[in-house]
């Protein structure tokens, strides 16, 4: 499904990482693993399209994401390091904005669901300002609710700055997400509950 | 179709009416520019009334440039912009809408009070309706070109002043055109010709500007 | 950890590695034409030419003024056309090619605009006027100075070439429009009509001079570009073997500071 080809990274002048390949087939969770600096973020960029690869190819249900980029865009969730939360907006205004941006047909009523369900439901209405580190994370991972239908969730670092309970919570949602024939492919530095454990890629090992 | 290009109109619409006072300053900076001339070149009605039409517009266009660098860049901080490349839409699609909407908040409000403080600088009363159609034909292709500018100085040093050098040279033709036409109507020769230019310029850079604004979006972010 | 040989996947390093050589090979011999042209073209120019019956010894001026017009413009046309095929075919030496251009033809511009200054005093009686050509210079060098300017500021050097080569694109796209605004406004203003390419009346000795020194320009451009690629092509290609063998060839026992891979 998921396929990447001889993969080189270039970050400024220096080359991260070459050659590097890997697949992953639907139901798949892979951990991307490897010491600070040695490009797991650069990697999930190239594997969502937004950055472009020095050499090799990334195909999704074997055609290239370039050519077939609106196609895979819409059958594809990335949450980054930066939770995409405006200031001056509340936190389901945000939530609507996502999907709709994303091109998805979500009711505000799903929205408001998804939102307590990740432990909002005090927060709704505050601008997004006032919200801790934790729940503003927690807002962009609400997202994980509304994306049944997209197959691939590229997630950076998604347990950052959650408490034990929420890491139980979202390790199960994505346990049930590959369960469905789903693909999650994410970086984390912590240990989480997966119903099974995560493939390893480990990124050091195509370091240049 | 389009969900992504009327939720970002929607959002960038909202946003502005929630950060109403930073279209207040973008408005305060065009009156103000405005009102320097007269201290600059001297109060003698004859002299103003023959500058008019020009210090208008080239206040209008600063006013545009100042708030040019708005327009990307929460995005770019906060990660929105990344999730809009994912999209499933064309980029150019949801640029045009951010640039429809940045020009509503900034280039509205301006083509609004320009009659007024054409009245400040004694242009004759003739000129005013031809004043408010050029702005308001030129305004949007000022934010369609800066937009260009911003997308590809988003999140660089010093990027304030590299965008006024990008795209101050490309706003010539719409400083010419637009001020022309008052002038061209003032003096009885008709601002049909300048108006279909203006027209036109804006069909070309609708067409254009939000593919090359996309194509720096992803260059920018890459 | 051994590694494999670079897989035919990094063809794109190939072509550089070859070009830097060819270049450094050929940049002599068009210096060497520049040189032979630009003085064959300086002596029709005030030695051959004879003195215009209007304006004297001054219109000398336009042998190197016109040439340096033309080239400001046909140097952004090909700065444009270089970027597009970087942009479309995702070549680097393209984008490299593009900014190796760019402070000639921004040096053209300015001579252009220098030498017209210095032609309009004595005709015009002003350094300046609002002259429709020599106001689109004017456009077009700043149009340069943006392009070197936003590729410098990019540190990243792939951003760079990229946004380069939108604003190269978005200028020439421009270019036209700027040109015919300018001269619109120009005529409506009336301003000075005497321009100086049409004021002498073109006698063929004229013409040969201008030719022969628009050659030498396009000699010049050709010989500094290949002269500038090469240590651009370097830089941006360190961390590849062959650059590595090369610096090491150039200055040995220096190279390995600052290239190879870790």
């Amino acid at each position: 499904m998921l396929e990447v080809q001889d993969l080189a990274c270039l970050k400024g002048d220096r080359l991260l990482f070459r050659e590097l390949a890997f697949r992953l087939q639907a139901g798949g969770l892979l951990r991307v693993a490897g010491p600070n600096g040695v490009g797991k973020t650069s990697l999930l960029r190239l594997v969502t399209g937004l950055a472009m690869p020095e050499a090799g190819e990334v195909l999704w249900r074997g055609a290239s994401i370039r050519r077939e980029r609106e196609a895979f865009h819409g059958e594809l969730l990335y949450l980054g390091h930066a939770p995409a939360l405006n200031d001056l907006l509340t936190p389901l205004e945000n939530l609507r904005f996502a999907c709709a941006a994303a091109g998805d047909d979500i009711d505000e009523q799903a929205c408001v669901d998804a939102l307590v369900r990740i432990g909002l439901e005090n927060q709704l209405d505050l601008p997004a300002r006032v919200l801790s580190q934790g729940q503003r994370r927690r807002v962009g991972l609400s997202r994980l609710f509304l994306s049944a239908s997209r197959p691939l969730w590229v997630l950076d670092e998604p347990f950052t700055a959650l408490d034990v309970h929420a890491v139980a919570d979202l390790a199960s949602t994505l346990s049930e997400h590959c369960a469905a024939g789903g693909m999650v492919m994410l970086t984390t530095h912590q240990d989480a509950p997966f119903a099974r454990p995560p493939e390893v890629l480990d990124v050091g090992a195509f370091a240049c | 179709m389009l969900s992504t290009f009327f939720a970002v109109l929607r959002r960038d619409l909202l946003l502005a009416w929630r950060g109403r006072s930073d279209v207040l300053v973008t408005l305060a900076f065009f009156i103000i520019v405005v009102c320097l001339f007269p201290f600059g070149v001297g109060a003698e009605p004859n002299q103003l009334r023959a500058i008019a039409p020009g210090v208008l517009w080239v206040a209008a266009l600063l006013a545009c440039l100042l708030s040019l660098h708005r327009l990307f860049a929460q995005d770019y901080a906060d990660g929105t912009l990344e999730q809009l490349l994912l999209s499933r839409e064309p980029a150019a699609l949801w640029v045009m809408a951010k640039v429809l909407a940045f020009w509503i908040s900034t280039g509205l409000p301006v083509v609004a009070v320009a009659p007024a403080m054409a009245l400040l600088l004694d242009l004759e009363q003739g000129g005013l309706p031809v004043l408010v159609l050029s702005l308001a034909l030129g305004t949007p292709i000022l934010a369609l070109l800066g937009a260009v500018g911003a997308a590809l100085t988003l999140g660089l040093r010093g990027g304030g002043m590299l965008l006024a050098l990008l795209v101050l040279p490309l706003f010539v033709p719409v400083l010419i055109f637009g001020a022309g036409a008052v002038e061209a109507e003032l003096s009885g020769t008709g601002a049909l010709a300048h108006l279909l230019l203006l027209g036109g310029g804006l069909a070309g850079a609708m067409a254009l500007a939000p593919i090359a604004c996309a194509a720096a979006l992803r260059i920018s972010t890459d | 950890m051994t590694r494999p040989e670079r897989g035919p996947s990094l063809w794109r390093f190939a072509a550089p590695q070859h070009f830097y050589p060819l270049a450094g090979r050929l940049a002599p011999w068009f210096a060497a034409l520049a040189a032979l042209l630009t003085i064959a073209g300086l002596w029709i120019g005030f030695v051959v030419a004879p003195t215009d019956a209007t304006q004297g010894q001054v219109y000398r001026v336009i042998f190197i003024h016109v040439p340096a017009a033309w080239m400001s413009m046909f140097i952004y046309l090909i700065m444009a056309f270089w970027s597009a095929v970087g942009l479309i075919m995702n070549t680097r030496l393209s984008f490299v090619m593009s900014q190796a251009l760019a402070p000639t033809g921004a040096m053209f511009c300015f001579v252009a605009l220098w030498t017209g200054a210095l032609w309009g005093k004595p005709t015009w009686g002003a350094y300046w006027v609002w002259d429709a050509r020599l106001t689109s210079q004017l456009l077009l060098l700043f149009l340069y100075f943006g392009f070197i300017a936003l590729t410098r500021a990019i540190e990243d050097p792939r951003r760079g070439d990229r946004a380069g080569a939108i604003i190269a694109l978005v200028g020439a796209v421009n270019v036209p429009i700027i040109y015919f605004s300018v001269q619109w406004w120009n005529t409506l203003h009336q301003g000075a009509s005497v321009s100086v390419t049409k004021a002498p009346s073109m006698a063929t000795t004229m013409l040969t001079g201008m030719l022969v020194m628009a050659i030498a320009s396009w000699m010049y451009t050709i010989a500094v570009v290949l002269w500038r690629v090469r240590p651009m092509i370097l830089e941006r290609e360190r961390h590849t073997e062959w650059v590595a063998a090369e610096l090491d060839r150039l200055a040995p026992g220096a190279a390995r500071k600052s290239g190879g891979r870790a």
